[in-house]
């Protein structure tokens, strides 16, 4: 097999673990920010509101985080090397990560099966598993956007990334409770909402400014000419959600629950187009500096009979989502089984 | 000198380092099998419970159902989380793996994401929560997707753990193996022994659970007929199940003494090649002798079952010096399956003559019963050790050392990710078989309320109980 007749695998391998990473982001991303921003009290309204809260997401947050194993897979699959590079120099956050998913994903089971004096501790787990997980994935993406750079400014920088993902991880969160919930729990979403996107603000500004001053290479393929031109409109459309999510966020709850929907598209329009823009940064690097795509794909004969499969397999998938989505559409009720 | 401390030390701290991956690879496989090893059958098992139900419409069926139906959540949520860990793991411990053999390793690994994880982590909402919100033949239809799922997955693990014992089907170029037929990578020698035995394995875990916590209710005074069903049911699948297990077991191990010698030699602890090799009940191996203290021994029945001759020629591990096997975990664990696997054969026959065909439930065989809850645990695991380290000095047999394998990665790192996991999985081992009884507990209870089965739902939520509503009609978004 001639090899560069295929080089156009690496590429899609890359789009398709992209897309997973993406994908993750946004479905577990809501998953854990509603995990962080679940109340501590011992009040009974707090527990009400907890369940119901965890009710949201528990029919989705197992096939969500299967998004996490498949874009790993594929980077273990298509770019072994990469694999490899990437989780060794992150190897403790990523250790702290799988802590934080371990204690996320077995609170969600244990609470509604151990004696009920033990649920509370339960609860308080599932709320520090899923802001260990956001944290140490925040803190990740900042140390792999900046190379691994071990100077300090370099580690503050990771820091406030896993700040802002967490911020982004909450308003996600959020939003989807703003749509999946009524009542008082949906006003006290809605605030959540709003701080959190006010933070996610902040973090994406300061993310942006921070990339574009670390690295002039980047910054020429954003503030170079022509392609400044497409700043411009992107700057405004953020502009435009950030404002009317706020707006609407404050008028929370509305009459027949009009829009409901609303912020969490603008969420996922939002994750999207940074996730784009990281992507471009950094095309065709799959290690910042050191490693391109193409230098880190596997045999072109093996990542074939993934292709082939993925083709077929993946339209299934997506429609087996969406049946499961379908079935728990509306506002949540109490899970029963 | 002095030029060879570091030296010497930088050999001791990568010496140190594969000796922790190991230990944390070890840890995190023998912890994660534990979960699959239930749920791989008791889905399929659930299958059969609500096949019944269908049948039959006997409520004691759905009763059955519904408990198992909550314990395979909780198990598979652990087997999940614990397994997202080994996908990490290739990576950070074990770079040299994906690097060498990634080209084969690689797409068996995403199929196994692309054609089972998602199928059972979507479908198994349906199955758990979506009683109310589907017909009855969708939520059937969503366990049996579970079920197919589930041993999807183990179908993947296995070709690709029996590829790396007895790889087939590549050739290497420039260090780097390149598959030349799927169709041999696939159906490697000893595939189909392997997974048969697992699946079985899977299966008699699944049955030994079921017992245990059923004869634990029984003893709890749970008399009502749904928990007999599912005593009576597992024993019996135990009683079928466990002689064809030994007769699978034994052609796998004919199939090893084929393909991996030094193996089999390490198992029966023979040190010289040697004619009409006796089989050892006991012994103690002393690798820096080469040879065993202790022996108790019957003549010939090693060289009898293995060539099926009296006389028959097992390769000593001699042939082997440098490339076998730790003798004495290889030993002993071998020696713990069978024990364990005999003790189970004589239980089920005992415990299904009793309680099917005599219908008698003395409270002993109960007791003796709840003790063997999780002996499929022990006796897999122990069949793990026997087939992982059997493999050793080998990651892939022959081609890839496990130190070729290992990280560059600080020795204190993998120390500290290790204490880490430990702590957590000594927790939620602990708080896994604790909760299993407190579920069995609050059925009890239940039971003894004679509650409609409308009401078996709270069983979950004691504390929310207040609310009897199953479903709010969808409201449209």
């Amino acid at each position: 097999m001639e090899s560069s007749t295929l080089n156009w695998l690496p590429m899609v391998f890359i789009a398709l673990m992209g897309l997973s990473f993406l994908v993750y982001a946004i479905l577990d991303g809501y998953d854990l920010g509603v995990g962080v921003l679940l109340p501590t009290d011992k009040a009974p309204a707090n527990q009400a509101a907890r369940d119901k809260m965890i009710y949201s997401i528990g029919p989705f947050w197992d096939a969500n985080e299967t998004w996490l194993v498949l874009a790993i897979g594929l980077m273990l699959i298509a770019f072994p090397k990469a694999h490899s590079i990437v989780l060794q120099a992150l190897y403790l956050p990523t250790a702290l990560m799988l802590f934080g998913l371990i204690l996320r994903g077995v609170s969600f089971d244990f609470r509604t099966k151990a004696p009920s004096k033990d649920k509370h501790k339960w609860d308080l787990a599932f709320k520090a598993g899923s802001l260990i997980a956001t944290l140490c994935q925040g803190y990740m993406l900042g140390r792999y956007v900046t190379a691994f750079d071990t100077s300090t400014a370099a580690t503050l920088f990771a820091l406030l990334s896993a700040i802002c993902v967490t911020a982004g991880y909450c308003y996600v969160g959020a939003a989807w409770l703003v749509m999946k919930t009524e009542g008082e729990l949906q006003k006290r979403s809605a605030k959540w909402a709003i701080w959190s996107n006010r933070f996610m603000a902040l973090g994406i500004i300061a993310v942006c400014i921070a990339n574009l001053s670390i690295d002039p290479v980047i910054a020429d393929k954003w503030l170079g000419f022509p392609q400044v031109f497409v700043l411009i409109p992107l700057v405004m459309l953020f502009g435009f959600m950030f404002v009317t999510v706020e707006l609407y966020l404050r008028k929370v709850p509305i009459a027949d629950d009009l829009g409901c929907w609303y912020p969490f598209v603008c969420a996922i329009i939002i994750f999207t187009l940074c996730f784009c823009g990281l992507a471009y940064s950094f095309y065709p690097y799959i290690v910042p500096n050191q490693l391109t795509i193409f230098e880190a794909a596997s045999a072109p004969a093996s990542l074939l009979v993934i292709f082939w499969g993925a083709v077929i397999v993946l339209p299934v998938i997506i429609g087996y989502t969406i049946f499961a989505y379908k079935v728990f559409w509306g506002k949540t009720s109490q899970l029963n089984y | 000198m002095i030029s060879f401390a570091p030296l010497a030390f930088m050999e001791l701290a990568s010496d140190t380092g594969l000796m922790l991956s190991r230990i944390q690879f070890a840890a995190n496989i023998s912890f994660h099998i534990l979960f699959p090893t239930i749920n791989i059958a008791l889905c399929w098992i659930l299958v059969f419970f609500k096949w019944r139900y269908n049948r039959t419409q006997d409520d004691a069926w759905l009763r059955v159902y519904r408990f198992w139906v909550r314990i395979f959540a909780l198990t598979f949520a652990i087997g999940v989380v614990s397994g997202i860990t080994m996908s990490f793991q290739f990576g950070t411990n074990w770079p040299g793996y994906m690097e060498k053999v990634g080209n084969i390793a690689g797409p068996l690994l995403g199929y196994e994401v692309m054609t089972a994880f998602f199928l059972e982590a979507s479908f198994l909402s349906i199955m758990l929560f979506g009683m109310d919100r589907v017909s009855n033949r969708v939520h059937t239809i969503a366990t049996v997707l579970v079920a197919v799922g589930t041993s999807l997955s183990a179908f993947w693990i296995l070709v690709l753990n029996s590829w790396m014992q007895t790889p087939a089907g590549f050739e290497m170029i420039d260090g780097v193996a390149h598959v030349t037929s799927w169709y041999e990578v696939v159906f490697n020698p000893s595939m189909p022994y392997r997974l048969g035995h697992m699946l079985l394995a899977s299966a008699l875990t699944a049955a030994f659970l079921i017992a245990g916590i059923s004869a634990y209710r029984l003893l709890k005074g749970d008399k009502k007929s749904s928990v007999k069903y599912a005593l009576n049911f597992s024993v019996v699948l135990a009683a079928i199940l466990m002689p064809l297990q030994a007769f699978v077991g034994d052609l796998h191990g004919l199939n090893t003494f084929d393909h991996q010698p030094a193996k089999v030699a390490a198992m029966e602890g023979v040190w010289q090649t040697e004619r009409g090799a006796p089989l050892l009940l006991f012994a103690v191996p002393d690798e820096a002798m080469r040879t065993n203290h202790f022996e108790v021994a019957i003549p010939n029945l090693a060289s009898l079952i293995l060539t099926h001759e009296l006389d028959g020629e097992i390769r000593g591990l001699d042939e082997f010096k440098g490339e076998h096997p730790p003798v004495a975990p290889v030993f002993y664990s071998f020696r713990l399956m069978i024990g364990i696997g005999l003790l189970m054969l004589a239980m089920s026959w005992l415990a299904s003559y009793q309680f099917t065909l005599k219908k008698r439930y003395p409270t002993w065989l109960l007791k003796a019963t709840v003790a063997m809850t999780f002996s499929g645990w022990v006796a897999t695991l122990a069949g793990w050790y026997v087939t992982e380290i059997g493999r050793q000095p080998y990651l892939v047999s022959g081609v890839l050392t496990t130190k070729e394998a290992a990280t560059g990665i600080a020795p204190e790192n993998i120390a500290l990710s290790l204490t880490l996991y430990l702590l957590v999985y000594g927790f939620l081992l602990v708080a896994y078989i604790k909760t299993l009884f407190v579920m069995a507990d609050r059925a009890v209870k239940l039971e003894a309320a004679n509650p409609k089965l409308a009401d078996m739902q709270q069983a979950d939520a004691p504390s929310e109980a207040s609310s009897k509503t199953l479903s709010t009609p969808a409201s449209a978004q």
